[in-house]
């Protein structure tokens, strides 16, 4: 809410604020003294505590608990090593939430966000009632995965949902789309990407609308095709959004998890389930502590494995000046 | 330095308060040792909707007007839900002082745990009012830890009006007799059996039925002790299955469906849609709530036991099912234990029973079973001659979820009978 009312009086160089606020970070960048640490202890500790009791505590919990067959009860005492990752990596239901994660994300990659990339380019022609499909696109966004899910179901629930009976009429049959273990995936994915499209096709929008409108001029008068515009001036200047969304969509369906347990709990026979789905079953259903957490760290390094190469390799031009130079002040 | 020493006593101070507060949060209040002290019983159970609902509420309502001095607070919670939650609350080791509980593994893990009372001595002098088949989940190595109030078993629900239709006059009492069955309903247009499987549990009953009619009673419990599934009886159970599922007997969509929701298994049921389910003692109720007109098929619906096998050992009058009860948290104040004998006293059994949704464990309230369908069960239950509980309560849960996954898989046909007893025994094993 503060940030609409200042930014645009800095904008317009209100003299209360503006000037005097960068000059003194400036004077203070050079020359640290003992003040300036006093304030950044104060503001830093809150967050830091939060950081430490919810995210590192957590972590550091789940992988003691990933070395010990534990069920959860008591504390745990029998010393496993790293039996439960090789347990882990021998299970052909661990190992095909791999394989379903990678099937999910080229999907994402080759459908989802080319269709919201397209969406984007159509919706920023002027077209009549854009702004209603724009709403409409972004709609889905808003609901819950869990809304979302109870909704296709009931869309797709055989013989009585509107889906199955538009599907009959058509001659075709969707009321299995959920049941047989040779869609489900595909279903599954068509649900999120409905879901998620609409966020993607507004960033981009948003990019698009970003490109000033001089360098489309430029290139149309030295001839450029509508074609030749969209992929050497468009395409190129979106760049830095494609990356981020490839980077969401990709760390999305890693911890892909309220979606799928609502809409098919992983199944039938385990064709649906993703990593998140299986450190589910085993952590609360089966009680098998330890396991669950080793499912759980495999799932944060492969994270945190992708999310660091990721930033050093492909974003590391859109990232420099914020995260790069930060290293270079050291 | 200074600055960075003073953050860090800084952030361990602020570490140690959250934890102590934490703490402090956990150990939970009203623990006193004296029954007539003030006191706070939490009760979390799972009779969230109606019948139940307001029944529990009443009894809890009318126990504090007699005793100003305890307190009840109830969480009543859907049964998924309160499975996540209270894994949660017991992992922290702080269970509530009064809460659900089916016995058998999962209750025995607790026990073993030290987060669920033996409660033995206690109700030494009003257990006997108890069906003693109804207790045995509830005792683990001599002790009781639980108290049921609520007994009941599994059979086959029927559609009288959809077997008249395909011109099968009596129910069948065989397993060959059962395939017949489906075939002729089959061969009439009607869907023979609703499944739901989804969630895996309600599929689990036919192979663990078929296991004990195969392999006879003890067989099952036999097995778990021995961490080995993988005899001939186990295959062959799996093997009548397969034949079972060969004939395509189930509702379309039916691996994805669910048993309560309103294209569910109860639902296809209470729908009319289809002939057969292997359900509980609930299955009338579920059938109605979930049906669209929300009275099911009435007095159209029959109920008998599942058939047996030609050349088992077991006797089709043998029972497999479970109960409900509570089971009383480590730190519970004392009156937890009063409160509880009062919920099952004979009176309260009964306005339990009146529901319909409740067959009782205290043996003077089944008088008060007005459910046509309840009392088959009930007369079925007394006239029982062994008694088996659900296998993913029976067993750790681990064994008992590989028991629901494997069946699951048998049932879509990418195991075989074979291969299942292997993965269950090596689950087994490795607990």
């Amino acid at each position: 809410m503060t940030r609409p009312s200042t930014v645009p009086d800095a904008r317009r160089g209100d003299p209360a604020t503006a000037p005097p606020g960068l000059g003194t970070a400036q004077r203070r960048g050079r020359r640290p003294r003992r003040g300036r640490r006093g304030t950044l202890a104060v503001f830093l500790t809150p967050a830091l505590a939060l950081f430490l009791l919810l995210v590192i505590a957590p972590i550091a919990v789940a992988s003691y608990a990933s070395l010990y067959k534990w069920n959860g009860f008591g504390l745990p005492e029998n010393f496993i090593g790293l039996d439960n990752y090789t347990r882990a990596f021998g299970d052909p239901t661990f190992r095909g939430d791999l394989w379903r994660a990678l099937v999910l994300v080229v999907l994402s990659l080759t459908i989802q966000l080319p269709v919201a990339l397209g969406l984007a380019m159509l919706l920023n022609q002027p077209l009549k009632g854009r702004s209603v499909y724009r709403l409409v696109f972004f709609a889905p966004y808003v609901l819950s995965e869990v809304t979302t899910a109870v909704l296709f179901n009931l869309v797709f629930s055989p013989n009585r949902g509107l889906g199955d009976t538009i599907a009959q009429w058509l001659g075709a049959d969707a009321g299995t789309i959920f049941a047989d273990p040779d869609t489900v995936l595909f279903a599954v994915f068509m649900i999120v990407s409905w879901k998620y499209f609409g966020l993607y096709m507004m960033l981009f929008l948003a990019a698009r609308q970003g490109i000033p409108r001089e360098l489309h001029e430029a290139a149309t008068t030295d001839g450029a095709g509508s074609w030749q515009a969209f992929r050497h001036v468009t395409l190129p200047l979106l760049g830095p959004t494609i990356r981020i969304s490839i980077f969401l969509s990709v760390i999305g369906t890693i911890q892909l998890f309220d979606m799928v347990w609502v809409l098919t709990g992983g199944g039938p026979i385990h064709a649906s389930e993703t990593m998140a789905v299986t450190m589910f079953q085993f952590g609360f259903r089966r009680f098998e502590v330890g396991y669950a957490s080793a499912i759980s760290i495999v799932m944060f390094l492969l994270s945190l494995v992708f999310a660091l190469i990721y930033q050093r390799v492909v974003m590391r031009r859109d990232t420099e000046g914020a995260l790069t130079n930060q290293g270079d002040h050291r | 330095m200074s600055a960075h020493f003073s953050r860090r006593t800084l952030l361990g101070l602020v570490g140690a308060g959250a934890g102590a507060y934490l703490l402090s949060a956990c150990s939970g209040d009203g623990d006193s040792a004296d029954p007539d002290g003030p006191q706070t019983i939490d009760w979390w159970h799972i009779q969230n909707a109606e019948p139940m609902l307001p029944v529990w509420a009443a009894m809890a309502q009318e126990y504090k007007t007699a005793h100003p001095n305890v307190t009840v607070e109830i969480q009543p919670l859907e049964n998924e839900a309160f499975k996540s939650k209270l894994t949660t609350a017991t992992q922290a080791g702080s269970p509530p002082d009064l809460f659900q509980s089916w016995g058998g593994g999962v209750l025995r893990q607790q026990a073993e745990a030290g987060l669920v009372k033996d409660i033995t001595d206690d109700v030494q002098s009003w257990v006997g009012n108890l069906l003693p088949l109804s207790l045995e989940p509830y005792t683990i190595d001599g002790k009781i830890y639980g108290v049921p109030f609520d007994i009941g078993m599994v059979g086959f629900w029927y559609n009288k009006d959809l077997f008249a239709k395909a011109q099968i006059t009596e129910p069948p009492t065989t397993w060959a007799g059962l395939l017949d069955t489906v075939r002729k309903l089959k061969a009439a247009g009607i869907v023979p059996i609703a499944l739901a499987g989804k969630e895996k549990w309600p599929a689990h009953f036919y192979w663990a039925y078929l296991s004990m009619r195969i392999g006879g009673l003890g067989a099952l419990q036999q097995a778990a002790k021995d961490k080995n599934f993988d005899t001939p009886d186990f295959v062959a159970a799996g093997d009548r299955l397969k034949e079972l599922v060969d004939l395509q007997p189930f509702q379309k969509g039916f691996l994805g469906a669910e048993y309560g929701s309103p294209d569910g298994q109860a639902a296809t049921m209470g729908n009319g849609g289809a002939a057969l389910e292997l359900m509980g003692q609930w299955a009338p109720a579920v059938q109605s709530s979930s049906s669209t007109s929300k009275k099911g098929i009435g007095d159209k619906l029959g109920f008998f036991p599942f058939p047996a096998v030609d050349g088992g050992k077991g006797s089709a009058s043998e029972v497999f099912g479970g109960g409900n009860g509570f089971a009383v948290g480590k730190d519970a104040p004392a009156a937890t234990l009063d409160f509880l004998k009062a919920l099952l006293t004979a009176d309260n059994q009964r306005r339990a029973a009146k529901t319909g949704a409740v067959l009782p464990t205290v043996k003077e309230a089944t008088d008060a079973i007005a459910d046509v369908n309840n009392k088959t069960v009930a007369q079925a239950l007394a006239s029982a001659t062994g008694f088996q509980l659900y296998l993913d309560q029976a067993y750790p849960p681990a064994v008992g979820q590989q028991v629901n996954d494997s069946v699951a898989e048998l049932i879509a046909g990418n195991k075989t009978s074979a291969q299942i007893v292997k993965d269950i025994t090596s689950v087994a094993k490795s607990q």
